[in-house]
């Protein structure tokens, strides 16, 4: 246990420091790359929350595919050393995200939750045991039964984006 | 105690996004920042199935072990779900700023102020 307290300490400050990073740094270039580390640190916690196939989509799809797409698309616009200005909402643009940050931690630290691990025991074994035990199988069959619709939706949404990004991108 | 460390990690991730696309004039930047509260959202995501038990689950609990499994990974088929959604909004965000930068030749969103006049 306080083996994965400390991989959590460490995940959660490479995290927060990186998505920092991504905002603050004048350089886009760097913010691109560590907005990676913020992707790769989140996977890992994936990887801890019992959900190993998340962990490797968020690999292949965030680390991997949108952030060479960033990258291309800084590299083909300019100012890429200074590109990070602020705007005139500094005031503002503290206040809310704190505000909203001490409204969620309350809310979360407060509320009663209802835990897997209070659930009785299935033939003997916990509930915990049971349910993460076959991640990506269970995941399958429900994508592939339950959410059977959402996931031809989701297909259908990625070919309409890839059209639209053509057509945007296209020379008239 | 695990659960609320992972949430308020997602809620911390999340106002930086937000600080992110509210203070910055590079609109990749802002694209960058969307992305991480995209992030921050599936975490939490993630960490609600992981430890919290809906309704469903504690009718179903010790009746059925495969129901009760998949009732519990429905919050990953959501992560998911917008993980896809994501990608599709990546795709044409950046599209539009290269569209952008070619009628404007900048990438500062404070120039995209055609309805203002």
């Amino acid at each position: 246990m306080l083996f994965q307290d400390l991989i959590f300490w460490a995940l959660a400050a490479v995290a927060v420091v990186g998505a920092l990073g991504v905002v603050l740094l004048r350089d886009v270039f760097r913010s691109a790359l560590l907005l990676v580390l913020v992707f790769l640190t989140v996977a890992g916690l994936f990887f801890m929350l019992a959900a190993e196939f998340l962990g490797i989509v968020q690999v292949l799809i965030y680390a991997g595919a949108i952030s060479i797409l960033i990258i291309f698309a800084i590299m083909l616009t300019q100012n890429v050393q200074e590109g990070n200005l602020p705007n005139r909402l500094q005031f503002a643009a503290v206040l809310l995200p704190a505000l909203l940050l001490t409204a969620l931690a309350f809310v979360f630290i407060d509320t009663d939750w209802r835990l897997i691990a209070d659930l009785p025991a299935i033939d003997g074994t916990a509930v915990e045991d049971v349910a993460f035990r076959d991640n990506t199988f269970t995941l399958s069959k429900l994508l592939l039964e339950n959410y059977a619709l959402a996931f031809a939706a989701a297909g259908v949404l990625l070919l309409a984006s890839i059209i639209g990004a053509l057509s945007l991108v296209r020379e008239r | 105690m695990d659960l609320e460390k992972f949430l308020i990690l997602s809620a911390i991730i999340f106002a930086i996004g937000l600080y992110g696309v509210l203070a910055r004039r590079n609109v990749i930047i802002v694209l960058m920042s969307l992305e991480l509260m995209f992030t921050a959202v599936i975490l939490a995501a993630v960490t609600m199935s992981r430890y919290v038990a809906s309704r469903e689950a504690v009718a179903q609990a010790g009746v059925a072990a495969e129901s009760v499994m998949q009732t519990l990974l429905t919050g990953q088929v959501f992560a998911l779900f917008i993980i896809v959604v994501a990608a599709a909004e990546i795709a044409l965000g950046l599209g539009i700023v290269i569209a952008f930068y070619r009628s404007r030749e900048t990438v500062d969103i404070s120039q995209a102020n055609l309805m203002e006049r």
